[in-house]
């Protein structure tokens, strides 16, 4: 039998999957009318972001036909024809053509982009290149990411949405100011409820008449099917576009079969993956004579975009609803439940979605507990999951599957269970989903580091503390097996580095770092490294602040000032390292342990000194904790700042310490950060005198230094931390376990011991050795290292890079 | 220095350094014939040289990641972004359709010699 399926996207990736892992015996031709194979739509803006490799591997057999569009299909001959002159004779035919944006019929409409390939996304890029703002045309799911990717490449951008609200299939009237609220805080600007009138060259004008200026604009506006070869095929097609199908996804041409977002199947096209590869299984069954059908599919929405988590499952209304609102943290959940209050129907989730994790499974069945106490996050309600609700609606799999597979094939973590049972693997959003139903089988999800040691790394500290070990060749010959990786070795390397602060380059230890701890610099992305000098609370003289001027002039580096107050120099190469920094050891200068897990700066505000609100030093008491603590290895990098007022100006609850002085003294808050998930730190103590605060900071850094995670920062650390804040309190502050003097003890010997890496680099020829590219040729620069220049400064040139696979 | 740049016949030995300032467990890169060679001595000793492309980042490094096993195989990871290779066969354990060169590589009176 010849199989050709006409289009090669997502579906007709999982249609011939399929066919091949079930064993077809006939031949499969797919032609498709983009340059390369099927890749992973739903992840299409990593691919701007991340530069992601989104690419199915075509399965063996298949031959394809790629950047070839079908023109047309023969139904008498049973052959498809295609724009390059073949003829491709079929047994079966199957559609797989997708949906294409839909492009609203306004003047100027040619000059938009639409958000749908890889080459539209690459002609947004470069198009943003010489443009400064940007326009969305669209507030619905596709249109909000497409937002965020314009943002992403630093353009100011505004969403125009017709309907009253964002995302009016996903979330009703409060959901959508809800939605609103965290948009416009993120910086970009939305207009609902009004129509475009027309683009022009640099804006967007309103039916309202209002403008919007726009260099690059996106429509987003909706997706109509790609129908048009059946259409002229005579095949049926929906009043509203869309092929026909039966429930075998069968067209009115017995030999001809529609999956995907060209469908219409049971009166709707669906626009969701998961329905798509559920249509691609059907029908690559029945093309072997199978009998399974579609019926129908869950279009229960999670994702997070921009950084917030809407949700949407089951219906989107009932007689009866139960709704929670914090207009203040930007939470909105709601529940819809039938009249007799016994049935939950659907829900709707903004800013928190537990609620779609916990209950997305009882549709349809009776609530497992009170709506109110639903809605509260950590009241406690502990649900079972029935075996027939769906966890994961990409790829269609039950709680029942999941469980079963755990206890069959003895699973003990997500990983496992994605390559079991598919759940998971596609969008993601059922991935918490899956960590409580192991949770709840009895797993114990392994605390392992890595295959090298099967403890944790609290643990392991412990028994380097313990058992006062001093090398890694110790530790894993006891406590572990082979040789290690760069999971355990670095990991190793920071407990020694905590307990012991040796050289991190010497003897063992030098094998254990990281590249970053190994060159003492950060890595770039073209193998180059960038100097930090410390600059102790962001305070430095005009003679210093020449120095690191002479210097970044001298070897030709970029310089930037950094968000931590201080000053990068990139574009080293290795064997400059050390000449930059003797340059710099000279005029005074320290290593800033950038590239080190380990303190990195303690920001401070102007401060009493000079500041007319201010009530304290903030200055000189971020130079006090940054000499104390420079050079402390922890699980993650430690930051601090200090603000002399409640104005804050040190962004001083952002960081792992945080100091703000108040009229008696300072307070201190603890376990906040920015990065990928900011969480402001919490209040640990109030208006006490400096001396009692940095008893305080010493002992909370040695314990979160003993129990840490692996790359566990204090406001990750603190949530997984049971009792939370107050066991904190009781544990650094009333000293419940009685450790407080060996934390204490233990800081003392960290300070006694302090000094700096660099200098002693520079003074150990044998360490200075190591800086060179090549060490059969040490005078020679890596020939592979180019710079440009941009803004009169230089700019690496990359390698263009294609991943070679055999 | 230039004399190491010159092409030479394929097959011949090279001596690049000296044995025993290689760390255990770390490697050096070395510039035969005008190609980046990563040579790394394992715990053991053993000494193995992989091409010093990271095929995934672009930049040559693989030199300065860290040594180590996966099971029984001696590997590198990537400085960049971690991929782990075998340093006998090359491949790349996290992703197997692709590898880096590996070369032949001994020890003559404790100077190392590689063959590119
Ligand atoms: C240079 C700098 C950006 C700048 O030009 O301003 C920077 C650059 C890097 N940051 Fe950062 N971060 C810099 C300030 C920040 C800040 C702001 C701050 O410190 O006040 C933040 C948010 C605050 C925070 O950390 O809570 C920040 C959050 C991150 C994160 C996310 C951390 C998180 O917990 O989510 C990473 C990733 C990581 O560490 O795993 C990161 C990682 C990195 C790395 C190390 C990524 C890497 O591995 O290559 C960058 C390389 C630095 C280099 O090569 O020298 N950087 N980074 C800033 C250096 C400050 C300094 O003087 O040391
Ligand atoms: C940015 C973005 C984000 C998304 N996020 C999500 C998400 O989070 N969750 C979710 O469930 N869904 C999401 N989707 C939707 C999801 O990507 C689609 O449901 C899925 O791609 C549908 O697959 P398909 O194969 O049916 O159609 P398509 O992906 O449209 O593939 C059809 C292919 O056929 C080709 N073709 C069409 N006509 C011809 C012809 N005549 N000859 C040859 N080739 C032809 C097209 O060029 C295309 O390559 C997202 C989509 C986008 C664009
Ligand atoms: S935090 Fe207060 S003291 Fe510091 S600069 Fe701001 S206003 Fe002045
Ligand atoms: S729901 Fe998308 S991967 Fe499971």
């Amino acid at each position: 039998m010849r199989v050709v399926v006409a289009g090669y996207g997502p579906s007709a990736h999982r249609l011939i999957e399929t066919l091949v892992t079930r064993g077809f015996d006939g031949e499969i031709v797919v032609v498709g009318e983009e340059p390369r194979p099927a890749y992973d739509r739903v992840h299409l803006t990593s691919y701007l972001t991340e530069g992601a490799d989104l690419g199915y591997p075509v399965p063996p057999g298949v031959t394809t036909l790629l950047g070839a569009r079908v023109t047309g299909i023969d139904r008498d001959g049973k052959a498809v024809v295609t724009d390059d002159g073949r003829r491709e004779p079929y047994d079966v035919l199957v559609l797989a053509t997708g949906s294409a944006p839909f492009v609203p019929p306004v003047p100027g409409a040619e000059r938009a982009f639409v958000y749908r390939t890889i080459e539209d996304l690459e002609a947004i890029r470069k198009a943003a290149e010489s443009a400064r703002h940007g326009v969305v045309v669209g507030g619905g799911l596709l249109g909000l990411e497409a937002a965020d990717a314009l943002r992403g490449l630093g353009l100011s951008t505004a969403i125009v949405e017709i309907a009253p609200w964002l995302m009016p299939r996903q979330v009703d009237e409060g959901g959508g100011a809800v939605l609103k609220g965290h948009i416009e805080a993120l910086g970009l600007g939305v207009h609902t409820g009004v129509m475009l009138e027309r683009v022009e060259d640099g804006r967007v004008v309103l039916k309202d008449g209002g403008e919007i200026p726009a260099e690059v604009v996106v429509f987003s506006a909706g997706i109509r099917p790609r129908d048009e070869l059946a259409r002229a095929a005579g095949l049926e097609v929906g009043e509203r576009g869309g092929i026909v199908v039966d429930a075998g996804m069968r067209t009115s041409d017995p030999s001809i079969y529609a999956i995907g977002e060209c469908a219409l199947a049971g009166g709707m096209v669906y626009g969701l993956v998961g329905p798509c590869n559920t249509q691609a299984e059907v029908a690559a069954d029945r093309i072997m004579g199978g009998e399974s059908s579609f019926g129908g599919a869950d279009m229960s929405t999670k994702l997070k975009l921009l950084g917030v988590e809407v949700a949407q499952f089951g219906a989107m209304g009932g007689a009866l609803d139960v709704t929670y609102m914090d207009p203040v943290g930007g939470v909105y959940k709601r529940l819809f439940i039938s009249d007799d209050a016994q049935t939950l129907l659907g829900g709707i989730c903004v800013g928190d979605a537990t609620p779609y994790t916990n209950l997305k499974g009882f549709v349809g069945k009776p609530l497992p507990a009170a709506p109110a106490d639903l809605l509260f996050t950590g009241s406690g309600v502990q649900l079972d999951l029935p075996d027939d609700a769906q966890v994961c609606s990409c790829n269609n799999v039950c709680a029942g599957e999941i469980r079963e597979a755990i206890a069959v094939q003895g699973l003990t973590d997500v990983g496992g269970i994605k390559s079991c049972t598919r759940a998971g693997t596609t969008c993601g959003s059922c991935v918490p989903m899956l960590k409580q139903l192991l949770v709840k089988s009895g797993v114990e999800v392994s605390k392992a580091l890595c295959e090298h040691f099967d403890q944790s790394r609290a643990e392991l500290f412990d028994i380097v503390r313990v058992r006062g070990i001093t090398t890694f060749s110790q530790l894993i010959a006891e406590h572990g097996r082979g040789r290690g990786c760069d999971i355990c070795k670095p990991a190793v390397a920071s407990i020694l580095a905590s307990l012991h602060n040796q050289h991190v380059l010497d003897g063992e230890l030098a094998a254990l770092q990281d590249t970053n701890d190994h060159f003492l610099a950060n890595i770039q992305k073209n193998g180059t490294y960038s100097v930090v000098p410390r600059i102790p609370g962001g305070e430095i003289t005009p003679d210093k602040l020449i120095v690191i001027g002479e210097v970044a002039r001298d070897f030709g580096l970029y310089t930037k000032i950094t968000g931590g107050q201080r000053i990068d120099l990139f574009g080293a190469r290795v064997e400059q390292l050390p000449q930059i920094w003797k340059r710099l050891v000279d005029a005074g200068f320290e290593s800033g342990h950038a590239y080190g897990k380990a303190l990195r700066t303690v920001k401070s505000c102007v401060g009493s000194t000079w500041c007319r609100y201010g009530v304290q030093d903030s200055v000189g008491l971020a130079i006090a904790l940054e000499l104390r603590y420079r050079g402390l290895r922890s699980p993650h990098k430690l930051k601090a700042a200090v603000s002399g007022c409640a104005r804050e100006c040190a962004e001083a609850r952002s960081k792992d310490f945080g100091i703000i002085a108040t009229e008696q003294g300072w307070n201190l808050y603890v376990c906040g950060n920015g990065g990928f998930k900011p969480r402001h730190a919490d209040l640990l103590v109030s208006d006490v005198p400096t001396d009692e605060l940095i008893k305080i900071i010493d002992r909370f850094l040695m314990f979160y230094i003993r129990t840490a995670d692996r790359l566990q920062r204090t406001a990750a650390w603190l949530e997984s931390l049971e009792g939370g804040l107050d066991y904190l309190r009781q544990v650094v502050v009333e000293d419940s376990l009685g450790i407080c003097a060996d934390l204490e003890a233990q800081m003392e010997r960290h300070v006694a011991t302090y000094f700096d890496e660099w200098r002693a680099v520079l003074e150990d020829p044998d360490k200075l050795r190591r800086f060179t590219s090549f060490v059969n040729a040490p005078g020679v620069p890596d020939p592979s290292i180019v710079f440009e220049t941009e803004r009169d400064q230089i700019k690496p040139v990359l390698v263009p890079l294609e991943v070679v696979r055999k | 220095m230039t004399e190491l740049l010159i092409d030479r016949p394929i097959g011949t030995w090279v001596p690049v350094c000296s044995y025993a300032e290689l760390i255990p467990e770390r490697g050096v890169c070395v510039l035969v014939s005008g190609r980046q060679i990563a040579i790394f001595r394992d715990f053991g000793g053993r000494l193995y040289a992989v091409g010093n492309l990271d095929p995934f980042s672009g930049a040559h490094v693989l030199s300065r990641g860290i040594v180590g096993t996966r099971g029984s195989e001696p590997t590198v990871a990537s400085p960049m972004h971690k991929q782990v290779f075998s340093l006998v066969t090359g491949v790349c354990l996290d992703d197997p359709a692709v590898s880096v060169p590996t070369y032949p590589v001994r020890v003559r009176e404790g100077r190392v010699e590689v063959s590119a």
